[in-house]
């Protein structure tokens, strides 16, 4: 009967040294995944309160940025701990993503001939998923939006790509209204967020789960978790591109680095940000 | 008093594991409300059989529950509407009269279709192979209460030992992933005394060899609902964090088990 096995899909590698042995496996993958998911997500937040200070008005919000510079103070060079975490955060963004990649390759070899289309498999019958959420089946694609839209923004605000001679370096507030009152930019931005808000309402609750961290007590917390932390980084993250179109964040008189207001049409409410 | 239904099936017809299926239009009339889904095929199958079709083949056993061997999609759902029930427990008053119902073979590249709706489900027995047992010598049923367990943990372990194998929870995956199904026998083997000499061994192996055949799981939670004893999600967290354990601890102590 040995002939007559099914054989296996997948072939094992040779073992590589210890540490690195683990993310041979699928389930180590999934547990990079999770990990680097808990830093970028704890990044989203910083990044989302951070980016409040923008209500403050420019000073604050360049100040903001400036300090990021900084961090560290005189102990360090200037600038040194902000390229560490920029480079963990690259790390953790290639991790991210090679993992989900090689597990969704790996899903899709063991369901060949099954009909494995757009990151999950389907049945011929109309009805099908019932526990699976929206969110857990689209995985596959807000995560790529979001991977494509974190290399728009970077392009749009930290290298000033687009923004011509209105980009002015160091000057958050002003390249961040620039930006957003474009009515294009702004939807990129608002339909990015909402992936990004429907990605981590799957993977903040999934990572409990995957880290096997789960217990009677903390189990119905889980889901609560998700939502709070989804919904809190969208309605901070979607206030800014509404706020500048809306006239409240914007680039008034009182801005001394005001490159070109006549694009501010909408800039009626000065007085709010005076 | 039992009505009768007439329904429209689309069946599976598929010649082999090589060969390209397609589907097979049915009218079945006159069907019984108090027939289980299993007899409601035997029918059409009798009737295929006078007209001279060859019959539509389909794996089935105890048809009480509790052997695992039947098992269809049936409108896209694992062993069909009703929770947690095998495909021979479902019973055609489930359905309404003029229903279409598709039904297709449970799905994966490790189980590959032998015929119509009919599965090799051996890649399971591999995964049994690598862990799925113990070695202690357990002689004769033992006396109760010989080994203390405390009740909670003997209804967590009994809650993974109901899993029959049937392979609903890689039928309904969207990854074709087996983790419910690994993370049963692990977890109703790997919480309990007798289960401790090769926790970590067993966790390893069958872990590994899950993941030759199988996809990754991606916590979606459609097998627990295909599930027909309902096994919970929480043995695949277990299996999850086993896993990693068995990976990372120096299982030369005791003290670490």
């Amino acid at each position: 009967m040995t002939a007559d096995r099914v054989p296996p899909l997948h072939k094992v590698k040779k073992a590589l040294p210890w540490p690195l042995s683990l993310y041979q496996t699928a389930i180590g993958k999934k547990y990079v995944m999770a990990i680097t998911g808990i830093g970028l997500l704890g990044f989203v937040i910083v990044h989302m309160i951070g980016n409040l200070h923008l209500y403050e008005g420019p000073s604050q919000v360049n100040e903001y940025a400036e300090s990021l510079r900084d961090l560290g103070g005189h102990l360090v060079p200037r600038t040194l701990i902000l390229w560490i975490m920029r480079i963990g955060l690259m790390l953790m963004f290639v991790f991210h993503i090679h993992s989900a990649y090689s597990l969704k390759e790996m899903s899709r070899k063991s369901s060949e001939n099954a009909g494995f289309m757009s990151g999950a498999k389907r049945y011929a019958s109309k009805q099908d998923f019932v526990a699976a959420s929206y969110a857990s089946r689209t995985m596959r694609w807000t995560g790529p939006i979001v991977g494509l839209y974190v290399l728009f923004h970077l392009a749009d605000l930290t290298w000033g790509w687009w923004l011509g001679d209105g980009y002015i370096r160091g000057d958050v507030y002003n390249n961040v209204v620039m930006s957003l009152s474009s009515l294009p930019v702004m939807l990129i931005y608002i339909v990015a967020n909402i992936a990004l808000a429907v990605h981590i309402y799957h993977g903040a609750w999934s990572m409990f789960q995957t880290l096997g961290v789960t217990n009677p007590h903390t189990k119905k917390l889980r889901r609560s978790f998700a939502v709070i932390v989804a919904s809190l980084v969208c309605a901070g993250n979607l206030s800014f591109p509404i706020m500048v179109q809306a006239g409240v964040i914007s680039n008034d008189s009182n801005n001394t680095n005001s490159v070109n207001t006549s694009e501010h049409s909408t800039a009626d409410i000065d007085a709010d940000n005076a | 008093m039992s009505r009768m239904l007439q329904l429209k099936l689309r069946i599976w017809r598929q010649g082999g594991p090589a060969s390209r299926g397609s589907f097979l239009d049915v009218d079945a009339h006159d069907i019984p409300t108090d027939a289980s889904f299993l007899e409601m095929l035997d029918i059409v199958n009798e009737r295929l059989l006078e007209d001279g079709i060859e019959p539509v083949v389909f794996a089935h056993d105890c048809r009480e529950g509790i052997c695992g061997t039947c098992g269809l999609m049936i409108n896209g759902r694992a062993h069909g509407p009703e929770l947690g029930t095998a495909t021979c427990q479902l019973h055609m008053r489930k359905f309404k009269d003029g229903d279409e119902i598709v039904i297709e073979p449970f799905r994966a590249a490790a189980f590959p279709v032998v015929r119509d709706l009919m599965v090799d489900r051996r890649a399971f027995d591999r995964i049994i192979e690598a862990g799925g047992y113990i070695s202690a010598p357990t002689g004769t049923a033992p006396d109760a209460n010989e080994i203390l367990i405390p009740k909670d943990v003997a209804d967590f372990s009994m809650d993974a030992a109901q899993c029959i194998g049937c392979g609903a929870c890689v039928a309904a995956c969207p990854n074709s992933a087996a983790q419910l199904f690994t993370a049963a026998k692990l977890g109703h083997l790997n919480v309990l005394p007798q289960g401790q000499p090769e926790r970590w061994r067993r966790t390893e192996a069958m872990v590994e060899t899950m993941e030759q055949y199988f996809g990754s799981c991606t916590n979606h939670g459609e097998c627990h609902t295909a599930c027909p004893k309902e096994i919970s999600l929480d043995f695949i967290a277990l299996l999850n964090r086993d896993y990693i354990k068995a990976k990372t601890k120096n299982r030369r102590l005791a003290s670490q088990a």
